[in-house]
């Protein structure tokens, strides 16, 4: 290593610099070099002490924020012993159903020292209720807990399709809770616009900026029309976006989504504060990038992900294990793709110059066209009347499908290469040793739910359950008495059934 | 023999479980439906009942499974002893998802007609369906 000290900016006089409106270079001044990113790896499996061990290792092998990845019951919104969670307890993320269970899952951890993220969006509300719940029964106030609630709920319905009730009501609970934020818990992000899983889903670069980008101009109407200035709540959206393997592409991307949210919501809604137009981003590289066949290659393929998001300016990454086509990654691949992270940091220099790419000819022509062609997105949007109804009427997943359909047509004819797969196969090798679910995580959460259940006062539940059900006929803020629910042992199936009887659980048109 | 006599494969494309990944379905979907056979796509989350129930209703001479959760060998035994129940063994059941070997392999003892992982192409699959519903065809006559 040379040592050669990097210059600080060469921007011209007059010309945009990073931290500066419309953040395209960046939403601060001086990036990682005032702060690095928050290495946040997202983790969960099996019981919530399973998950508790993993956390506890990702932070001694240096990581500096959680993430929390719920089994799909959980995101459903049914408890373990729900006819439909059989087989998925705790396979592809952490059973959680009670505040109980919350406690569990942080036991030990100082929630008013790391930040916490979330990711669940359909039972956000009841997640948020436990878990402030389990913070307050371990001391520590809502008002000083910081982190990330996914909440997107749009982008269940365009793209990861799991969901609880239709898209109207969803968008009310969603308000209640970004309104419950902006009242007691300042530090909190409410939502986490996310494009992640609409690029997993198919689509094009341009799409992911765009629906996400209009996903979150939506979720800025429901406050505006709720009487919010949008300076009150745009300080608490952040985003989550995907970092696929087109280097270029993916860091213009990033630059593009900051133009184009700062300019929007100045423009839409007249937000003045740097703190409402500046879009920070978490980044995940990519899963469907990666391949099963030679699957240590998924190691180089993050390396490049990741760099293509630490030169896009992310504020948070994670980085995805090599053994993420076969299983859940085991401890040890974890702390690989943990430590590609540390090396990009503190090895290479990247993270020594904010928007080291600014000024490349060809990443900021694309910074320009991934721009215009979103922009091309959100005219149609607003043709058909904005986001919720576009979603409803299968506009944007008709779209992400036929880009998911075209690219499996160019790999099956070539045009689109990947190492291993359609190009320079290898005879497959021997199975490398993956993450096994354990079969007895399943009976021993069932069997918590039962006793929970069992335990608690009939009366006090009854009342709780009733006070979320008036409150979602009504008009009142709905996670109050979902928090008194949640401390008075509500289960998070019975929450969540509480919003499907109101509202009917919403179904799956199956359109392809 | 006319070939116009011949209708078209019929295949049920099913997502059972909780998982939300349809990406896979619906290309697949799409695929063999460009490749001539008639496809019914039953949508997410639907139980291992609903799943026998639609492949009986619709005729179908094979179910593809799509299942990327981890909950193949509690979901796919299910449907396989369900169609047994129908009197629709013959039914072939193509399994496609994140299926570690030693999974498939117990999967194809337990009647599994064939599995399909990631990378696999859109050729591949269409020929194991035809080959399914080949199986199918001879053995119904």
């Amino acid at each position: 290593m040379s040592g050669r000290p990097l210059p600080l900016d060469a921007a011209r006089d007059g010309a945009e610099r990073p931290g500066e409106f419309p953040y395209t270079r960046g939403p601060y001044p001086e990036m990682y070099r005032q702060r690095l990113w928050t290495m946040r790896m997202f983790a969960g499996f099996g019981a919530p002490e399973d998950t508790n061990r993993r956390f506890r290792a990702l932070l001694e092998a240096g990581q500096t924020g959680l993430s929390t990845a719920f089994d799909m019951p959980a995101l459903m919104g049914y408890d373990p012993d729900h006819p439909l969670s059989a087989g998925e307890v705790g396979r592809e993320g952490v059973s959680v159903a009670s505040a109980e269970d919350m406690e569990r899952l942080y036991a030990g951890l100082d929630l008013g020292a790391v930040s916490t993220s979330m990711t669940i969006s359909g039972p956000a509300p009841v997640a948020l209720a436990m878990f402030v719940v389990a913070a307050e029964r371990a001391g520590t106030e809502r008002a000083r807990l910081q982190g990330t609630l996914q909440t997107d709920i749009l982008k269940e319905f365009i793209a990861q399709k799991e969901w609880l009730v239709p898209e109207r009501p969803s968008m009310r609970l969603v308000g209640d809770l970004i309104a419950f934020c902006a009242a007691e818990m300042p530090l909190w992000h409410a939502v986490s616009v996310s494009g992640y899983h609409i690029r997993e889903a198919g689509s094009t670069a341009a799409q992911e900026l765009a629906f996400t980008i209009a996903d979150g101009v939506a979720y800025a109407e429901e406050m505006v029309d709720r009487g919010f200035g949008p300076d009150q709540v745009l300080p608490r959206f952040s985003f989550f976006f995907n970092a696929q393997i087109d280097l270029f592409e993916e860091v213009a991307k990033l630059r593009a989504a900051r133009r184009l949210w700062a300019t929007l919501m100045r423009e839409r809604f007249g937000a003045r504060s740097e703190r409402s137009l500046r879009l920070r981003a978490h980044v995940q590289t990519s899963g469907v990038s990666l391949t099963a066949q030679e699957p240590l290659l998924n190691v180089a393929r993050t390396a490049v992900e990741a760099l293509a998001a630490v030169l896009g300016g992310a504020q948070s990454l994670h980085t995805n294990a090599w053994d993420e086509t076969l299983a859940l990654p085991t401890e040890e691949s974890a702390r690989l793709a943990l430590r590609t992270q540390q090396m990009l940091a503190f090895e290479t220099g990247a993270a020594g110059v904010a928007d080291p790419l600014g000024g490349s000819w060809l990443v900021e022509r694309l910074t320009d066209e991934l721009e215009a062609e979103a922009r091309g997105y959100l005219d149609e949007i607003d043709r058909r009347g904005g986001m919720v109804q576009a979603v409803i009427d299968g506009y944007p997943q008709a779209e992400i499908a036929e880009a998911a359909y075209a690219f499996q047509q160019a790999l099956d004819d070539g045009r689109r290469v990947m190492v291993g797969v359609n190009a320079f196969a290898a005879p497959d090798g021997d199975e490398p040793r993956i993450h096994r679910a354990d079969p007895e995580v399943e009976r021993r959460q069932v069997e918590r739910v039962l006793a929970l259940r069992a335990g608690r006062d009939a009366g006090d539940h009854a009342a709780a359950l009733d006070a979320v059900r008036d409150a979602c006929r009504g008009t009142d803020n709905v996670m109050p008495p979902l928090i008194a629910a949640a401390d008075a042992g509500a289960t998070l199936g019975e929450l969540c059934d509480a919003f499907r009887e109101v509202w009917g659980a919403y179904r799956d048109p199956g359109r392809w | 023999m006319a070939a116009a006599a011949v209708r078209p494969i019929r295949v049920v494309i099913a997502k059972p479980g909780l998982d939300g990944h349809d990406r896979g379905a619906k290309v697949i979907a799409r695929g063999l439906r460009d490749d001539g056979m008639e496809v019914v796509y039953t949508g997410l989350h639907r139980t291992p009942e609903q799943i026998a129930a639609t492949a009986v209703e619709e005729d179908a001479d094979v179910v593809g499974v799509s299942i990327l959760s981890g909950a193949h060998m509690t979901l796919v035994p299910r449907i396989l002893a369900l169609l047994a129940a129908e009197g629709a063994h013959d039914v072939g059941v193509v399994v496609g998802g994140t299926i570690p070997g030693d999974d498939a392999e117990t999967l194809r003892n337990a009647g599994v007609t064939a599995v399909l992982t990631p990378g696999a192409s859109l050729a591949e699959v269409s020929a194991a369906v035809r080959d399914a519903a080949a199986r199918r065809r001879s053995a119904i006559g």
